[in-house]
């Protein structure tokens, strides 16, 4: 096992370097940089200044120069001013991220919470109508669009009904219910055909017939030994969706004015907030392969077969 | 294996079957309502008529009217035209490059397929929509825009599964027969080798036309795709957010037709998967 994490650490590196090149250059392909953005619009300034806060802000070096600047800015914390505010590009992420965190939280809570459930009674009563009926309430929950539920949802929660704010006010559990709802129908649809599918494998297998030919109750195979297994695919699955949802988040905080780092990076874009948009972009793909990881690690440490696999035994 | 059980199997294989002649021709018709979206929109999408504006759904205007008069019914069909183009557009463009860049990874490997392989994983390491938005955001909005921040995040799950088919493929005994009957590389590629492994990429290309129109929307819903006053279903939805209290079918009704689009093929999907693999039939 400690051989395999080394392993996979060290995959890590270039990828994490990939990452960090990729966001760096594709602001500097945009074409833009402080300078244009701070003068561009004011039109008569002189080339002497400009070429002043250019040699200020170490914008006349050489492009790689300024790659491993911005990187040693990365990891200490410093990423540059917003443009628009002009307050710290790091410290404003971070003040948002935990708004982020909890309704990530939140809405893989709720999907675990129907899902699973939800998953093996559909698994367990396979080809009858209750199955078919819920396959066909997570087909359409797949097929619906975000942005599209949480207008819906506005539409009779807030609106028709008036039990909930139309936009957030700050982020409390009322503000959140919407959004939370809103993320955790799309993907306790796709996780809940998922559980079917792993929770039907297993119950093909050969130990479920031997155990039903030893007089075992079916609450006892199910529940002792199929869910059990069917779990290890599922937590894995459900793992990898958190990095997914990071980024999904952005279209639904920036509908119910979730003040997380979503809309931040949405409004970023909007003000073409450059230094606001690259640390948006590093830091959630670094979450995402970070969290990439401790799911790989999680499904290895859970199943014996592969563990004894990836140390080469 | 029993006579029932055989027949039983061929029961599930005409129903396959038929849903493939159900959805395939909803598919059809989708497009075509597409292609002649212009002849089927009996009001002009842009005609503004102020009088008539924010009117609910009536027997002339079946979805109502926006707030400067248009019809929405026209417009959705209108736009029909922008979304659905684009995503087969999209889909069409990541298949390609995913599989040519795939397919040569895996037939001439080396230091070609090492670098590729290795962009590949850094651009699977970012939380797809993140960084459509960012590019997006840089090349700055704009449908075409959209579609190119969309296929950069896409290719490389394509260039993968394009990758490891070729890698089974290139080994097969009739691959060196042709070889030796003196075929060329590129022929070997484009004659022996597509064909053989073009079929499960056919299939995740059919399954993701759905995701991809509703990402395409969703950066469209963000200002990130096409402005209004185009019709599009995703940009349609935000600009006409603020009439959700008042005239709520404005909002929604673009929201249906992407919800009814997205629902036809994923079911056409789903079923060209079951017709190509019986083993994943049910899941």
């Amino acid at each position: 096992m400690g051989k395999y994490i080394r392993k996979r650490f060290f995959q890590l590196i270039p990828v994490l370097i990939g990452i960090t090149f990729l966001s760096f250059a594709m602001m500097r392909i945009a074409g833009s940089d402080a300078i244009t953005e701070l003068y561009g619009d004011k039109g008569a300034v002189s080339q002497e200044i400009i070429d002043e806060k250019r040699a200020e802000l170490g914008l006349d070096k050489p492009f790689m120069t300024q790659y491993f600047s911005w990187l040693g800015g990365l990891l200490t914390g410093d990423m540059g001013k917003s443009y628009v505010s002009g307050k710290d590009v790091f410290g404003t992420f971070v003040s948002k991220l935990p708004a982020t965190l909890l309704l990530t939280v939140l809405s893989i809570l709720l999907t675990v919470v129907i899902a699973i459930p939800l998953g093996v009674f559909t698994a367990v009563r396979h080809d009858t109508f209750s199955d078919y009926l819920l396959r066909c309430m997570s087909f359409v929950g797949n097929s619906l669009p975000n942005f599209f539920v949480a207008l819906i949802l506005m539409q009779i929660f807030s609106i028709r009904l008036g039990w909930l704010p139309v936009i957030a006010s700050g982020t409390g559990i009322k503000s959140a219910i919407m959004p939370t709802l809103t993320l955790a129908i799309a993907m306790a649809s796709k996780y809940m055909r998922q559980v079917r599918a792993a929770v039907l494998e297993e119950l093909n297998r050969e130990y479920v017939a031997g155990g039903r030919a030893r007089g075992v109750s079916d609450r006892v195979i199910i529940f002792r030994s199929v869910v059990k297994s069917a779990m290890l695919t599922i937590v894995t699955l459900l793992a990898l969706s958190i990095g997914s949802l990071l980024g999904g988040t952005a279209i639904i905080e920036s509908i119910f004015m979730w003040d997380g780092v979503g809309k931040l990076a949405v409004d970023a874009i909007t003000m073409r907030d450059y230094p606001m948009i690259q640390a948006y972009v590093v830091w959630m793909a670094v979450i995402y392969v970070l969290v990439n990881l401790a799911a790989d690690l999680l499904y290895h440490a859970l199943d014996p077969r592969i563990r004894m696999e990836a140390d080469g035994r | 294996m029993s006579e029932a059980k055989i027949r039983k199997q061929k029961i599930k294989k005409d129903s396959v079957k038929m849903r493939l002649v159900i959805f395939g021709t909803l598919a059809l018709l989708l497009l075509l309502a597409s292609i002649f979206a212009e002849q089927l929109a009996h009001c002009d999408p842009y005609l503004q008529d102020l009088s008539n504006a924010k009117a609910a759904p009536s027997m002339a205007h079946w979805l109502g009217t926006d707030r400067y008069g248009r019809d929405m019914l026209s417009r959705v069909i209108a736009g029909s035209r922008t979304s659905i183009y684009s995503t087969l557009l999209l889909v069409a463009i990541v298949t390609v490059t995913g599989t040519a860049v795939g397919t040569v990874c895996g037939f001439w490997g080396g230091w070609v397929d090492t670098v590729l392989m290795r962009i590949s994983d850094i651009f699977l390491a970012f939380p797809g929509l993140v960084f459509a938005m960012a590019v997006a955001g840089v090349l700055g909005g704009g449908l075409q825009n959209a579609i190119i921040a969309l296929a950069a995040i896409s290719w490389p799950k394509y260039a993968r599964i394009a990758r490891s088919r070729t890698l089974t493929e290139k080994e097969a005994p009739y691959i060196r027969a042709a070889r030796l009957a003196g075929c060329s590389t590129p022929a070997i590629i484009l004659r022996h080798i597509l064909p053989n492994i073009i079929g499960p990429i056919l299939v995740t290309a059919m399954l993701d036309i759905g995701t991809m129109m509703m990402e395409l929307a969703g950066l469209s819903f963000l200002g990130l795709g096409a402005k209004p006053p185009a019709a599009e279903w995703g940009s349609m939805m935000s600009d006409t957010r603020s009439l959700l209290p008042t005239a709520p079918w404005v909002t929604l009704s673009p929201g249906v037709a992407i919800f009814i689009s997205v629902m036809i093929f994923n079911l056409l999907g789903d079923t060209v998967r079951d017709w190509a693999d019986p083993k994943s039939r049910g899941r």
